[in-house]
């Protein structure tokens, strides 16, 4: 590979494309092109550069070596701050850094895997501002894959914080009738977070000189040791970057913005905050929390269960009283996220292995089910549950799609969901069997309110005189699907192709707590 | 007297005065035919200015000890003067426009300047006053440059009774501060015994400097005289002024009271927080766009603070940063609030802004970007100006005010938040009529500062600020 930084053109490539798009729009504008013209151009090009990402995510993917341990494919160069050494070199600091491993490969696949599905699936549902809305895409992916492969915890941070602006302008313009409020919800909650969050990163570069997370994770358990099990200064950096994970992933009690953003952002919007922006608090938690803070998420563990416990309980109880689709599929949302802390904070590899599998069926999943909600949002443009019945007798294929993506929600042996699930309740039964049991209660309530749903909708006779006329799926959302599916089914019965790419990437965060559970 | 001395030490300043003098007698012969030349003339020199401020960076001392720069307060210097000579051009249209095209305008500026030249090189309590002085009388009278409007006038006559008083305060203070130790000398000041005089005397001289960069709670007037005063003279105030006051604050407690910061910190601290919250909560109910910047202008002033009362060797850096970082951003916003001109009239209101993305993009672009700046939101260039204030705070242990810091920042997004969805989300207006060539270039050239050139040039910078001060 050479020096040849694949990781950064993979970053940046659809930034450029965007940036690309803006002039091309600038010229066609002055050619006075009707809406329908600017749109198809529009999303092309957003088409285009994003499944060119795809295939330099799965280039980079095959220069990765899974047998081999630490970061690949990384980039160092110095950015701001740090010291000089009698080299001329710029040692510490902060860094331009990047690289990946099993985990972080992993998400920025599902992301590069999800942009051009949410391309085709609003090629024909938006219609107004299209090239901004395929522009404001694409920074997005760029912001996500640059949080996934940052190796400077200050650069982690101007990523994971500037991915707030596009999402904010993505939910606030092209969202539903309270987008505005949903879209400032949104920001004002996971800027709190994360703003704690900075201020435990800026304490943590002036003891440590460098936030170089590689070398964050050996140095920071040594410069804040836990003294006794005593509550410390450790407990408190957890606490800072507890807050922004929680609020991201989202954790009850702090997930409530996350219901108002889902129903009121477009599908596409829906899909990518779903299918990668949660996944961020789980790969924080992953990458930062336990590796750095092992002590403090030992301390935690009791709290972090009990919330991950309420969380699914709790959001499947709601999820089952919701009138509205995509309230429903964000709190299920809610409820799967608990399991992937509950997976994580359970200190087992076999646990750890779940949750980052969690992470990605869900990604897959949740994105999947949101485009089937906006299927029918696209032609009927209601989500209400009660409008909807007896779909099946038009929508044949539609609402066999519908059966498979409820049924790897419920977690049913074969899909992904199952393996996601299994895994994480087998690792938190090892760390506490109330933990566990709880879990297991959620997944017979995700049943109930996901089978509901899909009765009330596809099946029984259909009363509603408007709905004589709904067409079945065509053919770019088969083709949004086919993907969907094969992915779903493909980790459902081989999740090894994961667990081999993970395993090493597990084994350091391991090491770090496992020393400390009895 | 050593002219070779005077000269190391205070050439932009003799230059700026001697240019000055020079086009007040242009000005006093030819009258009406100099007044459209003498913006752009004026802007000239003033780059001059900044030139002659970078050619001769180290700087010197002079006059007896009156009159010190060094690398720091060149740098300072070199931004004040780029700053007045940017909002100068920028107001030609503005100033067209409106019939109020004179050229005491660009007269004013340039003395304005010339009096942030001298607060900065002060080493003085009394070339301090001088230079506050000469710095203010230009801005009262630029306050009420409009002098047909009632409201201009208004803002005049509030910031000249106000500011008054507040000079009285450095002046009282000056004066307990030389009965107790002796000296007005910053060095000699230094040196005296801290007793309970020079107490008082540093209080006053804290309250007047407060005034002069609108710290809470001496915050009152800016609302009243930004909206008030006209469009390019607030572009000026938010800039160039707002970055010399700050950095002579800076400098005086520093330099002449920098082994007693146990005995100011506390009070930076609490004008800092107050300034934070109140930034933040005020500007949540604004409509006018300038008195929201008004009351943006006061929470980002409480952040530079913190920088303050961090100290000279961990603060010093990180609030000549923050504050460059500000003033360029400053002239950014003001330029776009400049070309928000419909009906034949200015408009201030937030509602004019609505659907600004698709009527004129590039300019939502950047409001966009300078706006989330300004909120210092990553990758932009306000976060990294937040970011080393925070870093500061942070090593000096000073958690309680980063604390507030970061709850004012989320507030506060609130109606930066609310600027940009006006903007993107508000149904179509007209498009504002055309700006002037110079306005759209100082608003597209301070938003590539802000994103990309800042975020890629902070170690630059930092650098360059902390080195200024190892050698100072």
């Amino acid at each position: 590979m050479g020096d040849f930084a694949l990781l950064s053109f993979m970053i940046f490539a659809p930034a450029l494309g965007a940036l690309l798009l803006l002039w091309v729009r600038k010229i066609t504008a002055s050619n006075a092109t009707s809406v329908e013209e600017e749109s198809r151009v529009a999303f092309l090009v957003g088409l285009v550069v994003s499944a060119a990402t795809f295939v330099l995510s799965i280039i980079a993917l095959a220069y990765f070596q899974p047998g081999a341990e630490g970061f690949q494919l990384v980039e160092d160069h110095s950015w701001f701050g740090g010291t000089l050494n009698e080299a001329g070199e710029v040692v510490g600091g902060i860094r331009y850094k990047m690289g990946v491993d099993g985990m972080s490969i992993l998400l920025v696949l599902l992301t590069t895997f999800l942009t051009p599905l949410c391309f085709l699936a609003s090629w024909g549902s938006v219609k107004h501002r299209v090239t901004e809305y395929v522009a404001a895409f694409l920074f997005l992916e760029t912001l996500m894959l640059g949080v996934f492969c940052s190796l400077d915890l200050m650069l982690f941070y101007v990523f994971f914080e500037a991915g707030l602006i596009p999402m904010f302008i993505i939910i606030g313009i092209w969202g539903g009738a309270e987008r505005v409020y949903a879209s400032f919800k949104f920001f004002l909650y996971t800027l709190l977070g994360s703003l704690f969050m900075l201020l435990a990163v800026i304490a943590m570069y002036l003891q440590a000189g460098t936030s170089d997370i590689v070398e964050l994770q050996t140095v920071i358990p040594q410069i804040f040791a836990v003294e006794d099990g005593k509550f410390g200064v450790q407990h408190l950096l957890w606490l800072a970057f507890f807050a922004s994970f929680a609020v991201k992933l989202p954790m009850w009690p702090v997930h409530t913005w996350l219901p108002d953003a889902h129903v009121q952002a477009p599908t596409a919007g829906s899909v990518i905050l779903a299918g990668v922006l949660l996944k961020m608090g789980g790969y924080g938690f992953l990458r930062f929390s336990l590796p750095m803070f092992p002590e403090a998420s030992v301390y935690f563990q009791p709290m972090v269960f009990a919330m991950s416990v309420i969380a699914i309980v709790y959001a499947s109880l709601v999820a089952f009283r919701q009138t509205d689709m995509k309230k429903l599929i964000a709190y299920s949302s809610v409820a799967h996220m608990g399991f992937v802390t509950l997976g994580i904070f359970s200190f087992t590899e076999i646990g750890i292995q779940g949750a980052i599998f969690q992470m990605i069926s869900h990604g897959v999943i949740s994105g999947a089910l949101f485009l089937i909600v906006g299927v029918i949002y696209d032609r009927m443009h209601t989500r209400e549950i009660k409008f909807y019945g007896g779909l099946v007798t038009k929508m044949p294929v539609y609402a066999a799609i519908f059966m498979l993506f409820t049924m790897a929600n419920v977690g049913l042996p074969g899909t992904s969901g199952f393996v996601g699930e299994i895994l994480t309740m087998a690792g938190s039964f090892q760390a506490s069997t109330w933990a566990a049991t709880g879990a297991a209660l959620g997944v017979i309530f995700s049943a109930v309110y996901m089978l509901t749903l899909y009765r009330q909708t596809v099946f029984g006779v259909m009363t509603n005189e408007k709905l004589e006329g709904i067409k079945d799926i065509n053919r770019t959302e088969a083709i949004v699907f086919a993907p969907l599916i094969i992915a779903t089914i493909v980790l459902g019965v081989f999740p090894a192709i994961i667990f081999d790419i993970t395993e090493l990437s597990v084994a350091p965060i391991m090491a770090a707590v496992s020393g400390l559970i009895g | 007297m050593n002219w070779d001395e005077i000269f190391a030490a205070a050439t932009p300043e003799l230059y700026l005065a001697f240019a000055g003098l020079i086009a007040v007698v242009l000005g006093a012969v030819l009258r009406e035919r100099f007044a459209t030349v003498s913006i752009k003339a004026g802007a000239l020199i003033l780059l001059g200015a900044c030139a002659l401020s970078l050619f001769n960076i180290e700087g010197g001392v002079a006059f007896n000890g009156l009159w010190e720069t060094d690398r720091f307060t060149n740098l300072a210097k070199a931004v004040c003067y780029f700053c007045a000579g940017v909002a100068l051009l920028i107001a030609e249209p503005y100033l067209v426009k409106e019939r109020l095209i004179r050229y005491e305008y660009a007269l004013l500026v340039i003395f304005a300047s010339l009096g942030m030249g001298i607060t900065l090189s002060a080493n003085d309590l009394m070339t301090l006053y001088l230079g506050i002085e000469t710095l203010s009388l230009s801005s009262y009278v630029l306050a009420a440059f409009n002098r047909d409007s009632q409201r201009s006038s208004e803002a005049g006559l509030k910031y000249f009774v106000l500011g008054a008083l507040a000079s009285g305060l450095i002046l009282y203070g000056s004066s307990l501060v030389y009965g107790f130790s002796g000296s007005t000398n910053y060095d000699a000041i230094a040196q005296a015994e801290f007793g309970i005089g020079l107490v008082f005397g540093l209080v006053l001289l804290i309250t007047g400097l407060a005034f002069k960069v609108s710290a809470a709670p001496l915050h009152v007037w800016t609302p009243d005289v930004y909206e008030g005063a006209p469009t390019p003279v607030v572009a000026f105030f938010a800039s160039a002024p707002k970055l010399a006051s700050m950095v002579v604050f800076a400098t005086i407690l520093f330099e002449a009271f920098g082994n007693a910061i146990d005995q100011w910190q506390d009070v930076i601290l609490i004008i800092s927080g107050a300034s934070m919250l109140i930034g933040a909560f005020g500007a949540l109910r604004q409509t006018n766009l300038k008195r929201l910047f008004a009351y943006s202008s006061i929470g980002n002033m409480g952040y530079a603070l913190i920088a303050l009362a961090a100290g000279e060797d961990i603060g010093g850096p990180a609030l000549l940063v923050y504050m460059v970082i500000y003033a360029l951003s400053q002239l950014g916003i003001f330029g776009v609030l400049l070309s928000m001109r419909r009906r034949g009239g200015m408009v201030e209101d937030i509602s004019e802004l609505s659907g600004l993305s698709s009527t004129m993009p590039w300019l939502a672009v950047c409001m966009t970007a300078l706006v989330f700046s300004v909120a210092g939101i990553p990758p932009l260039g306000g976060f990294f100006g937040k970011l080393v204030v925070f870093q500061a705070g942070v090593e000096a242990g000073l958690w309680p005010i980063v604390i507030i810091g970061v709850i004012a920042s989320v507030v506060s997004l609130g109606y930066y938040l609310r600027i940009i969805m006006i903007m993107w989300g508000g149904d179509k207006l007209a498009p504002f009529e055309n700006m002037s060539g110079t306005v759209g270039i100082t608003v597209s050239a301070a938003t590539i500062l802000a994103f990309p050139v800042f975020t890629v040039v902070i170690g630059w910078m930092m650098s360059l600020a902390g080195g200024s001060f190892s050698l100072g």
